[in-house]
C-alpha cells in the first residue's frame, strides 16, 4: 500500500506549550485512521498542522510532511490554499456554527468547486446537488437554496461532508464530526463514512475520542497522549493486544460487550492531560501511570510488537499478560 | 419580514407623533409667542393684533390639532422672518443638507472600512494600536475647531479648497471630511470588533480549509458578517450628520437647512425652527427604520424567521 500521507516526527509549539512533540501518522490510500486520546492531547492541532491551518503564533516542525509522495512541509501559503479544498478536505466538530451564517448552502458548496477548478456556476451546482444526494439528503434541490440556520445539526454536518468531497479529495481530515450530535446522527454519519470511504477510495484521518467508533470504522489507530503517539496499530491489534498503559486506561473506561461483567465499575483515569513545555523529557503519562518507573523519566523507546503495531513505552511489549499470568 | 417591517413601521410613527407634539410643546412652554414675536417696543394692541392674526388665542389642543394637522400635509405655515412658505425655505436648503451628509458618509465608510479591516487582521499590532489612537483622536476633537483648522490649512495658506460656499463641487469637500470626522470613531470600532468576532469564528476556518484565497476569506466570508451591524449604524449615523450639520454650515457657510435653524433661532421665527426639528427628526426616525431593514435584508436568520 502507499502512503498517501506521511507525517514524520511533527511538532507543534503554541507559545509556551509543546502541543505535539515528535508524532509520526502515515494514511494510506483508502484506509481509515483514526486518532484518540482525552481532550487536550494534541489531536486536532496534529490535524490542523498537515492541512496549515494553524492558530496564529504557532511553530511547525517536521523531518516529513509528505502527500501523494509530495513534500508539503515546505509550501507557502498560496500552495496549501491550491490543495486545501481540492485534494485534502477537512471537516469539524461543530456544524452549527462551521456554515457562514449569510450565504445559502449552495453558494457555500459551489464556490470550492469555482475557486480550484473554475466550473461554471450551472455546473457547480449540479455536482453539489449530486453530492448531497449521495450523503443521504433528499430534496437536494431545496437544500441548495436554503441557509445554515434552516437545517438542523445532522444535516449540516452532512452538507459539511458533501461540501468537502466537491473536489474530489485524496484525503478528508475529520474532527470529531459526530460529537456534537445525537447518537442516533452519530451513526448515520459514521455509517456514511465508512460508506463515502469505500466508495470513493478516500483516505480518512478520523480524530476521535470515542473508542466505539475506532471499533466500527478504523483500519488503524493511534493512540495520543501530551503530544505523542504512544501506541500505534492495526484496529484489531490494538483492541486484542493494548500494550501501552494509557491505551488499557481508555479501554477498560468505555463498556466493551463480553469483557465488562455486569455490576463491575468500569475504570478510569485519575488526574487531566498535563500542559506541556518545550525541553520536557521523558514520558508525559508517568504522573498518571500504576507502572511508572524510574526510566519513565528518561528517554522512552519506540518499540516494535508485531508488525505495524509500535509502542512508546518503558515496560516491554506483552508485560500485561505476563503480569496477568 | 413582512410583520416584522409592519410592526417596526408602527414603531416609527408613534416616534414620529411624538416629536410631532414635543416640538409644538416646547414652543408653547418658552413663553407668549405673541409677545416674542411682537418684539420689545410692541404695544398691548399690537401683541392683541399678533395673538388675532396667528389664533394664538384659540385654547392650545385647537391650536395643536390645526398645527397637526396642517404639519402631516406638509404645511408648517409661514416664516416671521424670511416671509415664505416654511416648507418652501426647508425645500430650497434640503438638497445642500443632504448633499454634505451624503458626501460625510461616504468620506466616513471609505476611512473607516479599511481602518477596521485592518486593525482587525493586525489585532493586537502596533497597526491596530494606531488606528485605535486615530478614532479616540477623533473622537475627541471638537467638529467646529476641525473645520476652522481645516479652512486655516487647506483653504488659506494651500489654498487647495473654498473656505466657504458650495458654488463649485469642491466646497463639500472641507465639510465632507469635518462631518466625517464625528462618524469615523464609532464606525472603525465597530468595523473592527465586527471583522475579529467574524475571522475567530468557525465558518472561516471552514473558508480557510476549503482553499479560498485570502481575500475572499476577508470580504466575502468575514466583512460580510461584520458588516451587519455597520450598516446599521452607518444608517443612524447619517441621521446624526443631517442633525448636526448646524454647526458645519455655520463654520462653513453654507446654505442649508442646519444654516436656516441656525438663523431662525436667532430671528425667534419659531414655525422654521419647529419644522426643522420636525423634518430633521422624521429624517433621523426613517434612517433608523432603514437601518433596521437593511439588517434584516442583510442577515438571513432575520429575514427568513
Amino acid at each position: 500500500m502507499t502512503a498517501l500521507l506521511e507525517v514524520r516526527d511533527l511538532r507543534v509549539t503554541i507559545g509556551s506549550t509543546a502541543a505535539v512533540r515528535g508524532a509520526s501518522i502515515t494514511v494510506n490510500k483508502g484506509e481509515t485512521h483514526c486518532l484518540v486520546g482525552e481532550s487536550g492531547c494534541g489531536k486536532s492541532i496534529s490535524a490542523l498542522s498537515v492541512m496549515g491551518l494553524l492558530p496564529r503564533g504557532s511553530k511547525r516542525e517536521t523531518t516529513a510532511l509528505r502527500f501523494a509522495g509530495e513534500e508539503i512541509g515546505t509550501y507557502g501559503e498560496k500552495q496549501m490554499e491550491r490543495l486545501r479544498g481540492d485534494r485534502m478536505a477537512m471537516i469539524f466538530q461543530e456544524p452549527m456554527t462551521s456554515l457562514n451564517p449569510a450565504y445559502t448552502v449552495g453558494s457555500q458548496m459551489t464556490e470550492v468547486l469555482r475557486r480550484h477548478r473554475g466550473t461554471p456556476r450551472a455546473q457547480a451546482v449540479d455536482r453539489a446537488a449530486e453530492l448531497l444526494a449521495l450523503v443521504g439528503i433528499t430534496a437536494p434541490g431545496l437544500r441548495l437554496g436554503q441557509f445554515p440556520h434552516q437545517l438542523s445539526g445532522g444535516l449540516r454536518q452532512r452538507v459539511m461532508i458533501a461540501m468537502a468531497l466537491m473536489c474530489d479529495p485524496e484525503l478528508l481530515i475529520a474532527d470529531e464530526p459526530t460529537t456534537a450530535l445525537d447518537v442516533t446522527v452519530q451513526a448515520q454519519i459514521l455509517r456514511l463514512l465508512a460508506t463515502l470511504q469505500k466508495d470513493l477510495g478516500l483516505g480518512i484521518l478520523l480524530i476521535t475520542h470515542d473508542l466505539g467508533v475506532v471499533a466500527r470504522i478504523a483500519d488503524r489507530v493511534s493512540v495520543m497522549y501530551a503530544g505523542e503517539v504512544v501506541e500505534s496499530a492495526p484496529t484489531a491489534a490494538l483492541f486484542a493486544d493494548p500494550e501501552h498503559p494509557y491505551t488499557r486506561g481508555l479501554l477498560t473506561c468505555v463498556p466493551v460487550p463480553g469483557k465488562v461483567k455486569r455490576g463491575e465499575p468500569l475504570g478510569s483515569i485519575p488526574g487531566v492531560v498535563p500542559r506541556v513545555t518545550p525541553g520536557f523529557t521523558g514520558c508525559g503519562f508517568r504522573d498518571r501511570c500504576s507502572q511508572a518507573h524510574a526510566a519513565c523519566a528518561g528517554t522512552i523507546p519506540r518499540q516494535a510488537v508485531a508488525d505495524g503495531h509500535e509502542l512508546l513505552c518503558t515496560l516491554s511489549p506483552g508485560w500485561g499478560r505476563q503480569a496477568a499470568a | 419580514m413582512l410583520r416584522f417591517f409592519l410592526r417596526r413601521f408602527a414603531v416609527a410613527v408613534a416616534v414620529a407623533l411624538t416629536v410631532l407634539t414635543l416640538a409644538f410643546l416646547l414652543t408653547r412652554v418658552s413663553g407668549d409667542l405673541a409677545i416674542s414675536i411682537a418684539g420689545p417696543n410692541a404695544t398691548a394692541e399690537d401683541v392683541e393684533s399678533i395673538r388675532q392674526a396667528y389664533g394664538l388665542n384659540r385654547p392650545v389642543w385647537v391650536q395643536y390639532f390645526d398645527w397637526l394637522g396642517r404639519a402631516v400635509q406638509g404645511d408648517f405655515g409661514e416664516s416671521y422672518f424670511f416671509r415664505d412658505r416654511v416648507a418652501n425655505l426647508i425645500a430650497a436648503r434640503m438638497p445642500v443638507t443632504i448633499t454634505l451628509g451624503l458626501v460625510g458618509l461616504a468620506v466616513a465608510l471609505v476611512v473607516s472600512l479599511p481602518l477596521g479591516i485592518l486593525a482587525a487582521v493586525r489585532e493586537g499590532s502596533w497597526v491596530d494600536r494606531a488606528v485605535g489612537l486615530v478614532a479616540m483622536i477623533g473622537q475627541a476633537m471638537p467638529s467646529f475647531w476641525l473645520g476652522l483648522v481645516l479652512m486655516i490649512v487647506f483653504g488659506l495658506q494651500l489654498a487647495w479648497l473654498p473656505i466657504s460656499g458650495v458654488d463649485t463641487w469642491d466646497g463639500y469637500i472641507l465639510p465632507g471630511i469635518v462631518l466625517a470626522f464625528s462618524a469615523i470613531p464609532s464606525l472603525t470600532r465597530l468595523t473592527r470588533s465586527g471583522m475579529i468576532e467574524a475571522l475567530s469564528s468557525d465558518y472561516i476556518r471552514t473558508a480557510r480549509a476549503k482553499g479560498l484565497t485570502r481575500l475572499s476569506i476577508l470580504v466575502k466570508h468575514g466583512f460580510r458578517n461584520a458588516a451587519i451591524p455597520v450598516v446599521s449604524i452607518a444608517a443612524v449615523q447619517l441621521g446624526f450628520m443631517l442633525g448636526g450639520s448646524v454647526v458645519i454650515e455655520t463654520v462653513f457657510a453654507l446654505h442649508g437647512v442646519g444654516f436656516l435653524a441656525w438663523e431662525s433661532i436667532s430671528k425667534n421665527d419659531f414655525p422654521v425652527v419647529q419644522a426643522v426639528v420636525l423634518v430633521l427628526a422624521i429624517i433621523y426616525i426613517g434612517l433608523t427604520l432603514l437601518a433596521d431593514l437593511l439588517n434584516a435584508l442583510l442577515d438571513p436568520r432575520l429575514r427568513t424567521a
